[in-house]
């Protein structure tokens, strides 16, 4: 069983046009999405939904107006600013809160509960590809890289229970806790970027943070042909960085017109593009074989 | 009056809106202006203003350090720690840094006192100048998962004194701007929160609007007034525009692709500096949020 990721440091840069095309393209697999912000695989893959869970995580606290006599006391401990004197009485801000519960522990009176956080949900569903994982973290929620794990978890368990090879994964943008969430202990990490300045600066800090992790990194360089200069600085930087440029797909409309239609770009059209993304299949098979 | 620039979906153009934005408005020597690029993990505005930087500074957080002498490995640290960054053995306390938030719970209920804090540092933050602007960003170190403690870091830079201020004019003359991270977790809230208008970016695809909907929730939850920028105005469906129209949502400003605009972005060129037709857009857009708020 091989965990392919599709990460990208810099968002927009077409990770989850690839991922879907790639779920069309293999076979025997699960897909997880882990961007479970804003988790847009669904889009494109139109899961029928088989299970629905509840996703529990940290905990917040409440106060007790009844008990709380307002000394103070969790106020002054609380690092997060999360507590408030409002009109006299003590209030927490939930928004600022980091349910570490030093609140609850100091409190002289146990006017403080803390209580378990519904935080988002988790389904597993089928598509037409095969089984996908997938999330939605509730709205300004934290702990998204538990939630990510638990994705990741439970496309591991179908892949094993159905004898599946592969397990493809649309990654989140950025390099902190939820794309290290995604990355750690997978078998090959597929950057994919763009030839703009910013597309090269945000690639070279996720390949940093999967190289960290001990993840082997393969780069894909989309709407190559919008910058040929930066396209050669990326394989350039690629080459020195002992990373591998696995693929180059042109730019070309026709993926935001399959994105409109729903479809996976390789399934809507037998374009350059779809050939281009063809190919790199072929080379990421290769690599985790 | 501080205005933050955000967006479900990565990618949509969050920091070419701020950047313009930021630009058009300091040719006004009238306006004082400062720029925060909260998008620690990725700070891409640097690219486009090119700002002298000119201080900067560690970010830590208070992780805790065990006197070997006084500890009794009782356990207590362990026990109160919620986020599991501590373990105690029999003979050992085992520290995890990448999970420690710096909470001081530990610290607090040693019954020995053989806990102290020192920092861990966890990125940088940066000050400098980009032409007039007053131009701070962060940056996480490769391998941390936290970077709201940066954004906070950042954020307290925002000059508050004229906020509190009654006088709309020095309200509008100083202006902040805040370049948020992409999605719509904890990153995302410490950005925007106490803004007094969010932009949102986003694009006319399916996953452009879906993402919009999620930011929208957020922004209604925090209470921040809100618009939208349809950048790529022309590449796909109609959708945003509708859903704008249907949810009264003030559509402020549509821009087509353009090559030679898309060509610039890829060499770090801002908008305004190629086509100076959008300095007087995105003067039109700032007077619109003005008259919104």
């Amino acid at each position: 069983m091989k965990e392919i990721v599709i990460i990208s440091g810099k968002g927009g840069t077409g990770k989850t046009v690839i991922t879907a095309s790639i779920a069309a393209l293999a076979k025997n697999k699960v897909m997880g999405d882990c961007d479970v912000d804003a988790s847009n695989l669904y889009l494109l893959l139109h899961p029928e939904i088989k299970e629905k869970n509840d996703f529990y995580a940290g905990i917040i606290p409440s106060i007790d107006l009844e008990k709380c006599t307002n000394c103070g006391r969790c106020q002054e401990v609380c690092r997060f600013d999360a507590i408030k004197t409002i009109k006299g009485q003590t209030v927490i801000d939930l928004v600022s809160c980091e349910g570490c519960s030093l609140c609850a522990l100091v409190c002289p009176v146990q006017a403080i509960q803390m209580k378990e956080n519904h935080c988002g949900e988790w389904y597993i569903s089928e598509t037409k590809y095969g089984p996908l994982v997938h999330a939605q973290l509730g709205i300004a929620e934290e702990n998204s890289g538990k939630l990510v794990t638990l994705v990741r978890q439970n496309a591991q368990t179908i892949a094993k229970k159905n004898d599946l090879e592969l397990i493809i994964v649309d990654g989140p943008p950025g390099i902190g806790c939820p794309l290290i969430a995604t990355l750690s202990g997978a078998n090959l990490a597929v950057a994919v970027t763009e030839p703009t300045l910013s597309g090269l600066h945000d690639l070279e800090r996720v390949v940093k943070v999967a190289q960290h992790f001990g993840v082997k990194a393969v780069v894909i360089i989309n709407k190559y042909d919008i910058n040929l200069e930066n396209s050669a600085k990326i394989e350039d930087w690629c080459q020195k960085a002992n990373v591998e440029t696995i693929g180059k797909i042109h730019f070309n409309n026709i993926i935001t017109e399959a994105l409109v239609k729903g479809l996976p770009v390789v399934e809507y059209s037998d374009s350059t593009v779809t050939k281009e993304i063809r190919d790199i299949w072929q080379k990421i098979k290769f690599i985790v074989e | 009056m501080i205005i933050s620039i955000a967006s479900g979906k990565g990618g949509t153009g969050k920091t070419t809106i701020a950047v313009n934005l930021a630009l058009a408005l300091a040719k006004d020597k009238e306006k004082n202006m400062q720029f925060l690029d909260c998008d620690v993990e990725e700070p891409n505005a640097q690219l486009f203003l090119k700002p002298v930087i000119t201080s900067s500074e560690s970010v830590e957080i208070p992780v805790p350090k065990i006197d070997d002498k006084k500890c009794n490995y009782c356990g207590k640290c362990a026990e109160v720690c919620v986020f599991n960054a501590i373990a105690v053995t029999k003979n050992k306390v085992l520290i995890f840094p990448g999970l420690c938030h710096g909470c001081g719970a530990c610290t607090l209920f040693c019954p020995e006192k053989a806990i102290s804090e020192e920092g861990n540092e966890i990125g940088i933050l940066e000050e400098g100048r980009a032409e007039s602007i007053n131009f701070i960003h962060g940056r996480l170190n490769i391998g941390e998962p936290m970077s709201p403690p940066i954004i906070k870091k950042i954020k307290k830079k925002i000059k508050k004194n004229y906020s509190d201020s009654r006088d709309n004019n020095i309200i509008n003359n100083h202006i902040t701007l805040i370049d948020a991270p992409p999605g719509t977790s904890c990153p995302v809230i410490e950005s925007i929160k106490d803004s007094d208008y969010t932009i949102l970016v986003t694009e006319p695809t399916p996953f452009g609007l879906h993402d919009l909907i999620l930011a929208v929730e957020v922004l209604q939850k925090l209470k921040i007034p809100y618009g939208v920028v349809l950048n790529k105005c022309d590449i796909g469906d109609h959708m945003v525009e509708e859903y704008c129209k249907k949810n009264d949502i003030p559509l402020l400003l549509s821009i087509p692709l353009d090559r030679k605009i898309a060509v610039a972005y890829s060499k770090g060129i801002p908008i305004v500096k190629i086509n100076s037709s959008y300095e007087q857009k995105f003067i039109r857009l700032f007077k619109k949020i003005v008259q919104i708020i």
